[in-house]
């Protein structure tokens, strides 16, 4: 951990397009201070780049306060950087020292084309949402207390679930680009609840599928996924969809699908 | 039931074939460890004889083998279609990925643990399930039943082979330290109860049968049997 202010030399993926080869470009850059986010560091790369004349870094960024699920980058061969439980945009210079070399890549993935140099097309994610991962009758608006009841235990494990922002660590660190964290992650926040049953099967076999063609890898279980997702999605969920996706296939009856 | 043709070709269904096929294998394990033990009993090899005469003798038994090799084939045949689609899953791989940060070497090295298991599994087949088959076993022991025996001590005079015997039953231990567990969880058997169980079972099996198989050609190599 650094106090001073700190130069560092970045190896950065420059990619112009889907098409292009891509390659890594160093940059040096100075006086950096370790109170700067990842993101503010980029900042100042890129204003240094501009007024060279040259095209600045395309990231991803939105709310930088680690809720939106947009930064996206694979830092030092780790999705959102050496710190567990946080997003790109909350890992702070302070975590690096000063003379560091920063290997910074996008997330790597056939359902993740590069859109240019760090930024990806996440669009596959959307798709397998749109696919089930959501309740077709309007749920009205917030019930009274205890009007449906639900077991806290089911509750807690809905709301861990939710926390699921979509950001594609999962996808970016297995080593076969499986998806199954985050599909799990939102069949299961659905799964928990009431409101979630009536389409329960249905959802996780047409979210299943629409995995499938999005052309992600099939999951081996290393756990990488877990130890990476910043917001501490449980393989539970995993075993969950696996166990809901064999009840569907082997165990109901053709027309509730 | 429902679309289930299609649900084995899914990339769950596909897991849950590596899964069930891996504890099939794993049930098998433990057989075949009870009875190669037959070879530590101080009696000439009597005992083991006899058990693997029963073995090529009981009709049960040789039905269940033709089930065993379907089993390895298809565990093996899988991982290969499985490892394939894997890989073309990230056609660009990263310059720089620390997979040691948050997952095990041996959970993301299936794939070679498996194919040194198999090549262990060819040289293993033709030293002894190919002969007492197929080419014959020269002698019988006191009882008169086919001295396998003889023949297992033979083969593990060559130290090329109890070397790579040795080595494949590392590979082994760290097959199942991954495999064991993964079964469960493919099989959505993850359980805030349960689940330490698996895996406190899981690593123990995966250390102590490895271990017993990996004594027997030391033990004749070292002439103790």
């Amino acid at each position: 951990m650094s106090t001073g202010n700190m130069n560092l030399t970045l190896k950065v993926w420059r990619q112009k397009n889907s098409k292009d080869q891509g390659r890594l470009v160093d940059y040096k850059v100075s006086d950096i201070s370790p109170d700067m986010s990842f993101l503010e560091m980029f900042d100042v790369l890129n204003e240094q780049l501009i007024s060279k004349g040259e095209e600045p870094i395309v990231f991803d960024h939105d709310c930088r306060e680690g809720i939106c699920g947009m930064c996206s980058m694979f830092i030092n061969g780790r999705p959102h950087g050496p710190k567990q439980g946080i997003t790109t945009c909350q890992l702070h210079m302070r975590s690096f020292k000063d003379g560091d070399t920063i290997v910074v890549e996008p997330w790597r993935a056939q359902a993740f084309p590069v859109i240019k140099d760090l930024s990806v097309d996440r669009s596959s994610f959307d798709r397998i949402i749109a696919a089930g991962g959501f309740i077709s009758v309007n749920t009205g608006s917030a019930q009274d207390a205890n009007n449906i009841p639900i077991p806290k235990q089911d509750a807690d494990a809905a709301f861990e679930a939710a926390a699921c922002i979509g950001c594609g660590a999962c996808v970016a660190t297995c080593k076969n680009a499986s998806a199954m964290l985050f599909v799990s992650a939102k069949i299961s926040q659905l799964a928990h609840l009431p409101q979630g049953q009536p389409e329960r099967y249905r959802r996780v076999q047409s979210m299943v599928a629409q995995m499938d063609a999005e052309g992600f890898g099939n999951c081996t279980n290393t756990g990488a996924c877990e130890a990476e997702c910043p917001k501490g999605i449980s393989l539970e969920n995993i075993a969950l969809m696996n166990r809901d996706y064999y009840s569907a296939k082997f165990l109901k009856e053709e027309e509730i699908h | 039931m429902s679309n289930s043709g299609k649900a084995f070709s899914s990339s769950i269904g596909k897991k849950l074939v590596m899964g069930i096929t891996g504890l099939f294998l794993i049930l098998y394990l433990i057989i075949h460890c009870f009875l190669n033990s037959l070879i530590f009993v101080n009696d000439g090899g009597l005992t083991f004889n006899e058990g693997a005469h029963f073995m090529a003798t009981n009709w049960l038994i040789r039905a269940m083998e033709v089930v065993l090799f379907l089993g390895f084939i298809v565990h093996i045949v899988q991982s290969a279609r499985l490892t394939i689609e894997n890989r073309a899953a990230r056609p660009v791989k990263y310059a720089y990925n620390d997979g040691n940060a948050n997952s095990k070497w041996y959970s993301r090295s299936m794939g070679l643990l498996g194919t040194i298991l198999l090549i262990f599994l060819i040289v293993h087949l033709s030293n002894f399930w190919v002969v007492s088959r197929f080419t014959g076993i020269p002698t019988t022991d006191a009882n008169g039943h086919d001295d396998l025996y003889a023949v297992m001590k033979l083969t593990f005079q060559n130290v090329w082979i109890v070397i790579l015997y040795v080595l494949a039953m590392v590979s082994l231990a760290y097959h199942l330290l991954h495999g064991f567990p993964s079964a469960f969880q493919t099989m959505g058997w993850n359980h805030k109860k349960y689940t330490p169980i698996i895996k406190k079972v899981g690593f123990w099996y995966s250390i102590i049968i490895p271990l017993i198989f990996a004594l027997m050609p030391i033990a004749v190599y070292a002439g103790l049997i």
